[in-house]
């Protein structure tokens, strides 16, 4: 990896990557206008919004729903849409509805 | 010593003829008039067991310069042909091939883009991909065709540059006329070019890269920047080549092919196969006295201009021949013209010039268009005047 603000004698030639996997240091989540919210205390750790969040942003740890990575997290909303477990009162919004509901980025 | 064959080909078949002994690994092309010859006789050799090359026969030019990106990344030596609007059709590849800095190597035999639909010479297509950051080789014979392409494996895979290259010949002219080539050993060819072992490899496995990547406003200036830096190293290696190849071949290549510009106070400028019209009519000219000289530039991109201004010190005046119009341009110059203008005026030199557009389409330039222009020449230099700055030469008034 070319150290931040590589001039242009120190960049990569024609923008190749050398290191595999290394799209994880790039902070989609700078991205986001909406982000995700999660009830803990409801969640059954189905993992349904683990399977479907296209950019692996659902940390799990001993098949336990663990955070969201914000890092990377671009806000889609596809997790609190699959998400099939249901809140009276979530403790983010206060509002009933899904274990996971999305919010404004400033919330 | 240079051992050589001497065989009666035409263009075409001098640059299919040099693909064969390049050897490369990946051929991706569509045939299109008159760069079908290349294509099909290469084919023939894919064929007949000759090469070990990879001929992808694909759908579109398009595809042919995608799948050559492609090969290329992977690391292989990768080349292909094409002409007008072929080349026209390739256009968003052929600046992803020089952006992604793929030694891709591409013969084109020039022929004038549509509307209305032409098969015939001019260089409309090659001038319009000038800035695509390829660099640009024009050939004046089939001779010079062949010499060129085996050149230009050399001069693309340079580590300092890794930028594809183009070799021009003019479409029918040259494309379809036979002439005497001096054809290397098999055995020259390949110890000339060598083995290409390609810096950055998508095939390598053991260290794993991207190419190609999304590259946002933080990086793709850079990017840009270190493309130009490479082209701008580019004519040390393409003179370096040449001479080496001279070495090889007994035929030397430089930027120029100078003639009678010693004592020149007049000059002629012109691309490709009407340099062989212009150094006839010097030489007539020389013998009656006139003091005129032809300087055919070989390398187009990258532009030659500070060498370009030291070849014209001290003469008066120039005329520039373009095969093509850059439309829209000052009165509608072509651009070698335009090229040689600014090279001109960055130099500090006050030679008078003046612009000719002919040959388009394939229409035919002759002897007596070049008496025209050394007579306004003459002119010229004697007044200082300029009475008009773009002329048409061979066009029904």
């Amino acid at each position: 990896m070319p150290k931040h603000k590589a001039t242009w004698k120190e960049a990569n030639i024609a923008g190749m990557v050398f290191e595999p996997g290394s799209s994880a240091e790039y902070n989609t989540g700078t991205w986001r206008t909406e982000r995700p919210v999660h009830d803990m205390n409801k969640c059954t750790h189905c993992m349904i919004c683990w399977v479907y969040c296209p950019d692996s942003a659902i940390i799990v740890k001993d098949g336990r729903w663990v955070a969201f990575d914000y890092d990377h997290c671009k806000g889609c909303g596809i997790c609190a849409s699959v998400c099939p477990i249901k809140t009276e009162a979530h403790p983010h919004t206060g509002k009933a509805g899904k274990v996971i509901q999305m919010v404004l980025e400033q919330d | 010593m240079v051992v050589s064959t001497k065989m009666a080909l035409d263009g075409a078949h001098a640059a299919a003829h040099a693909m064969r002994q390049i050897n490369p690994d990946v051929v991706a092309a569509y045939p299109i008039t008159p760069q079908t010859a290349v294509v099909q006789t290469f084919s023939q050799y894919v064929a007949d067991g000759e090469v070990d090359t990879e001929f992808i026969a694909v759908e579109s030019e398009h595809a042919a310069m995608s799948a050559c990106v492609g090969a290329a990344a992977a690391g292989g030596r990768v080349m292909t042909a094409t002409a007008a609007n072929g080349l026209a059709l390739m256009w968003e590849v052929v600046y992803i091939a020089a952006s992604m800095r793929l030694p891709i190597i591409m013969t084109v035999v020039n022929r004038a883009l549509s509307a209305p639909l032409n098969i015939h010479c001019d260089h409309s297509d090659s001038m319009g991909a000038r800035d695509a950051g390829w660099i640009q080789l024009y050939s004046e014979t089939a001779q010079e065709a062949y010499d060129n392409l085996i050149q230009a494996v050399r001069i693309a895979e340079h580590p300092d540059l890794l930028l594809p290259v183009m070799v021009m010949q003019d479409g029918f002219i040259t494309g379809h006329g036979v002439e005497r080539v001096e054809v290397l050993d098999d055995s020259a060819v390949k110890g000339f070019i060598g083995t290409y072992t390609p810096e950055y490899s998508l095939l390598d496995v053991d260290h794993p890269k991207t190419f190609g990547a999304w590259d946002m406003y933080d990086y793709y200036f850079e990017h840009k920047r270190q493309q130009t830096d490479a082209m701008s190293k580019a004519m040390k290696v393409i003179v370096d080549v040449g001479k080496e190849f001279g070495e090889t071949s007994g035929r030397s290549y430089g930027i120029f092919d100078p003639y009678a510009m010693e004592d020149a106070e007049l000059a002629i400028m012109v691309l490709s196969s009407a340099g062989g019209t212009a150094r006839t009519m010097v030489k007539k000219l020389r013998s009656e006295g006139v003091k005129i000289g032809l300087l055919k530039p070989r390398v187009f991109r990258p532009f030659p201009a500070q060498e370009l201004a030291d070849a014209l010190k001290g003469v008066k005046a120039v005329a520039v021949l373009d095969r093509s119009i850059s439309f829209g341009a000052m009165d509608g110059a072509g651009p070698l013209f335009l090229e040689v203008c600014a090279a001109l005026f960055a130099a500090g030199l006050k030679a008078k010039v003046v612009n000719y557009i002919y040959g388009l389409g394939g229409r035919d330039i002759f002897p007596q268009h070049f008496e025209q222009v050394a007579s306004d020449l003459q002119d010229i230099a004697a007044t200082g005047k300029v009475k008009s700055l773009v002329n048409y030469l061979g066009l029904r008034e």
